[in-house]
């Protein structure tokens, strides 16, 4: 990278020495009575403890700035241009990441500027904030009938690797039993974020059903099992139909049951709590937050009021209080000496920057939807799938591996019979404007030519008709057929 | 004119009277209810697509299909709400909120509130981005991977590492890439927790270090130990090497320390830990101050972190989402979250998943892709001149601010007495506290109300009753000046009107907070569903 020769504006291709908009002190004359004020003769009086063995005696190099915000769009733009977004390809891409409607409000409050940029003030001059948040923890508490939901951690992946070790902590056991089914990426974080104080092992999953293998669960269990942690939905998009007995069994054991759940599912879904679960988890990006190429993360652990567990929460919970009004409320930290800010590491885990406003999203996204809505969205993500499910099935070379058990919003698509190379028929679909899903073959070489495909409310009957031409078209038909 | 030279009467009139010093301020007070109490049963907030009575015709009801106990049982108990209603409460409880848009936010010391420009939230807004998925073929997000693979050099070139992640979500999820990634470099080496002794199973860090450093260090293994500063504030040379041996694994440190002290040693801390096999990681969230002036790899660190939120200006949004960068030495490179983005000879990008020796995924996808546009952005507004001049100006403007704060009654800036300051200045209200018995809180709760607020400290308080303050380059002299002169105020309160500040805060949107509750398992309610279960009889 190289500094360009002078730069735009400023005149006569110089170097722009105008004040940057960014640098209000900038300004000579004012740098100068301020350098003075304090009695100093140059910035260089303030760097005196910066050995000189280490301070950097050349310019950074870095790419000829844009300081004019036209310029600066342009280039940003014009990068971002090269993209092809979801809402021009027909994409059935989700995986963890799911495209839903965002609902207007969303956006709307997410770009609040007040929200956007505030941070860790306190419960007096950040009153919405807290509320906000602890509105929140509430709305998914109801969702999740629970009493108890953190303020957000960073995603499902670091909600479901806490629960393990919470879980851990609360038993006193090092075993943690994951399914196998599990995605490779979530796994990797669970591994690697739990040892070296708990050891995971993977349940298999019924190569018939897609859910959890009950018998494989029971020779696993013993007493010194923390935690079964299940997904319903599960990965491959089955829904955990084994749920109940699941809990059962990790009970009988004296193991904690943890259920990292997709909340969009809630409105159709009975909630882990139903379950007799002790710890939920899961992400809420598909609750009004758009895809952002998988920066719209954020996680939610959620359980009973239980001291015991509570407790082991590393998170900020956020509780209500009362102040010297009557009938005024009040916001502050529950049992704020767990955390890592009160006690460094002797708190539980770490606590810090996250995923705030994506939950107050999350929650304007709840209250938005109420329960009708959640049930709505649940029933037309149900029906669209299986009719993308029916109609693909009927293709021929194509079979969906699980189609007796009842999905969520995604499907397992194996193409790795249907004559033509899977790749080059997901190729083919994308130069047709068509994002067919995510290759499961990075899940493992038993997934070669499977692909998962998602379906939500954003799909029409149309989007799922076309899909199922264009792959007739893509497994068998004549490869120069005109883009539509 | 007559009318000017007379004097402004206490009733009105012209001319109108100069504004007092500080400011009138007076914070949005909505008394909004629980979004839950605003329920009106059959209200729509908003309509989900119907399904099509094609499909329905040919797959029937899946979801009330549902085998008993898996499909939901009874609704969630949300609320009901008109749209208009929800965008209401909502707007309100934003107003009720102290954005940095709105105040001199030089209070979140350590934070680095600079400002984040509208500019870059519009370009992050695009469909071109918000709508893209992070398993799209590569082809396809063209744009996204080259602006995150010239992240990735510029960030490689401010530090001086041979190459950085973008995928931690934030400093502290850094801080744990980093830790992390120590221990895969020990274990790699046959000194992990299984080898001899325990193997490397020691990190060291210092008290003015986040606190991420040391809890992310113990939650992967390690046994923390803690240096204190010395009499002058500098961080302990002589305590470290004491505390460095065969099980050192590392050394996690922050410089700038929060005290805004740099350590004028911390190549002989490099030295020190390397000569005992041990690696440094450097803590850059107080980087602000140092752009261009030094970098982690010239002073022999082989692993650091930025706070992308920090530094490079991202929009704070209420605690997250943050995004975090880690650099790494070229040894370090192998132990790098997958995948990493890679150019190739013919100039498109891609993503390398093949790192067989990396510690894997940190969080979900490639990392928090908005802010991380929004940095690069900021980073070509203002190129390598520009992120020098915010180096010198948040120089500039906190050893200002730190004259200007020390004019007020009863405070002080302890350790390193007369010694420039970096980026910003962990204050004492120590003196205010033995003459008055006000405490740094109670000053806290009395700031607010000239709309603007401060924070103490990270625990323990090893500065007593303590105050950070971190004006980076984004206040200007006025700014500074008004911000001074609310703290010399609420100090003169505090010795001439005691009672008036302990009942603070006056002007804000609510009244002293009763915390007991919240401690106590029997009370605290952590939501609605609680609250109301426990306090108000279900």
């Amino acid at each position: 990278m190289t500094e360009r020769a002078g730069g735009p504006g400023g005149g006569g291709g110089g170097p722009d020495t105008r004040v940057h908009p960014y640098v209000p002190n900038a300004v000579p004359e004012v740098k100068a009575a301020m350098l003075a004020a304090v009695g100093a003769t140059s910035i260089e009086d303030f760097y005196v403890d910066v050995p000189d063995s280490i301070r950097l005696k050349r310019p950074l190099d870095l790419p000829a700035p844009f300081r004019s915000e036209a310029e600066l769009v342009r280039h940003v733009e014009g990068l971002l241009n090269r993209n092809t977004s979801t809402r021009e390809a027909l994409s059935f891409l989700g995986a963890g990441c799911y495209q839903h409607h965002v609902p207007a409000v969303c956006d709307e409050i997410n770009g609040r500027g007040e929200f956007l940029t505030a941070y860790a003030g306190d419960p007096y001059e950040d009153h919405g904030r807290f509320q906000s948040l602890f509105e929140y923890e509430s709305l998914m508490a109801e969702l999740l009938e629970r009493d108890v939901v953190n303020v957000p951690t960073y995603d499902g992946f670091q909600a479901a690797a806490t629960a393990v070790r919470m879980a851990a902590r609360v038993t006193g056991r090092r075993r943690a039993l994951l399914p196998a089914s599990m995605s490779r990426d979530k796994r990797s974080k669970v591994v690697d974020y739990v040892r070296p104080d708990v050891d995971v092992e993977l349940v298999a999953i019924d190569p018939a059903t897609g859910t959890l293998e009950l018998a494989s669960l029971e020779a696993r269990l013993g007493p010194d099992v923390a935690c079964v942690l299940v997904e319903n939905p599960t990965f491959l998009g089955t829904i955990e139909t084994g749920g109940p007995e699941i809990v059962r069994l990790a009970h009988a054991a004296g193991a904690l049951a943890v259920v990292s759940v997709d909340p969009s599912m809630l409105g159709v879904l009975n909630p882990p709590a139903a379950w007799g679960a002790d710890i939920d988890c899961g992400d809420i990006q598909a609750l009004g937050i758009h895809q952002h190429w998988g920066g719209g993360h954020g996680g939610f652990i959620a359980s009973d009021d239980d001291p015991r567990i509570v407790m082991e929460y590393p998170s900020r919970l956020f509780g209500i209080a009362p102040t010297s009004v009557p009938g005024e409320y009040g916001f502050g930290d529950v049992a704020y000496e767990r955390t890592s800010f009160a006690v460094r590491e002797e708190g539980k885990e770490w606590v810090g920057t996250a995923a705030s406003l994506w939950g107050i999203t999350a929650g304007v996204y709840l209250a938005l939807m109420g329960p009708q809505g959640m049930r709505e969205l649940g029933e037309t993500v149900m029906a669209r799938v299986r009719y993308a499910m029916t109609r693909l099935a009927g293709i021929p070379g194509v079979r969906i591996p699980f189609a007796a058990t009842p999905h969520a919003k995604e499907f397992a698509l194996d193409l790795s019979a249907a004559g033509a190379p899977p790749a080059a028929v997901a190729a083919r679909l994308r130069d047709r404007g068509i994002f067919l899903g995510y290759d499961l073959r990075s899940e493992g070489p038993e997934f070669a030519g499977q692909f998962l495909v998602a379906v939500t409310e954003v799909h029409t009957r149309a989007d799922i008709d076309r899909l199922a031409a264009e792959l007739v078209d893509a497994l068998g038909g004549p490869a120069t057929r005109p883009a539509r | 004119m007559t009318t000017a030279t007379r004097p402004p009467t206490a009733a009105g009139g012209l001319p109108i009277a100069p504004k007092p010093v500080p400011r009138r301020f007076h914070q949005a007070a909505w008394d909004e209810p629980i979004i839950l109490e605003l329920s009106v049963p059959g209200a729509r907030g908003v309509l989900p697509p119907a399904t099509e009575p094609g499909i329905k015709a040919l797959v029937g009801d899946p979801a009330a299909a549902l085998p008993a106990g898996i499909g939901r049982e009874r609704p969630p108990a949300l609320p009901e709400l008109s749209q208009v209603h929800v965008l209401r409460h909502y707007d309100r409880l934003s107003q009720e909120t102290l954005g940095a848009d709105l105040n001199i936010d030089v209070g979140q010391g350590t934070c680095t509130m600079k400002y984040s420009p509208k500019v870059n939230d519009q370009l992050i807004r695009s469909p071109k981005l918000a709508d893209t998925h992070p398993a799209q073929d590569p082809a396809t997000v063209q744009g996204t991977l080259e602006i995150l693979w010239r992240l990735e050099r510029m960030l490689a070139e401010i530090s001086g590492m041979a190459r950085v992640s973008l995928q931690p979500a934030s400093g502290s999820a850094a801080i744990w890439a980093n830790v992390a990634m120590i221990r895969a470099w020990h274990e790699s080496r046959g000194e992990g927790f299984d080898g001899p002794g325990g193997g490397r199973n020691e990190v060291v860090t210092t008290i003015f270090s986040h606190p991420s450093n040391a809890a992310a260090a113990k939650v992967a293994g390690y046994r923390v130990i803690t240096l204190y500063p010395d009499a002058d504030g500098y961080p302990d040379l002589g305590a470290l090497r004491a505390a460095v041996s065969e099980r050192t694994a590392a050394l996690l440190i922050t410089n700038p320390e929060d005290t805004g002290i740099f350590n004028p040693r911390i190549e002989d801390f490099v030295r020190v830990v390397h000569e005992a096999g041990g690696l440094c990681a450097y803590d850059q969230a107080n980087a602000n101050g140092i752009l261009g002036i030094t970098r982690a790899r010239d002073a022999g660190f082989d692993l650091c972190h930025f706070n992308i939120h920090k530094t490079f200006s991202t929009p704070h949004a209420c605690g997250g989402p943050g995004a975090g960068a880690v650099g790494v030495a070229p040894d370090l490179v192998p132990f790098l979250p997958t995948p990493t983005i890679e150019r190739a000879d013919d100039g498109t990008f891609r993503l390398d998943d093949d790192h067989p020796r990396s510690i894997g995924k940190v969080r979900p996808w490639h990392g928090n892709t908005p802010n991380l546009v929004r940095a690069y952005a900021w980073i070509m507004a203002l190129g390598a001149a520009g992120l020098r001049e915010v180096a010198e100006i948040a120089v500039l403007n906190n050893n200002y601010l730190l004259a200007k704060v020390l004019e007020a009654r009863g405070v002080s800036a302890p350790y390193a007495t007369g010694r420039r300051r970096i980026e910003q200045v962990r204050y004492s209200w120590e003196a205010l506290h033995r003459d008055t018995d006000v405490t740094t809180e109670d000053i806290a709760a009395r700031v607010v109300d000239f709309g603007t607020h401060y924070w103490t400290s990270h625990h323990p308080y090893v500065v007593p009753e303590p105050m950070t303050l971190e004006p980076t380059e984004s206040y200007s002299r006025a700014d500074l000046d008004e911000y001074a002169a609310i703290l010399a105020e609420v100090a003169r309160e505090a010795y001439e009107d005691r009672d008036h500040l302990l009942s603070a805060p006056h002007r804000s949107t609510i009244h002293r907070i009763d915390h007991a509750p919240l401690d106590d398992p029997s009370t605290w309610a952590i939501t609605w569903r609680a609250y109301r279960r426990k306090h108000a009889g279900g």
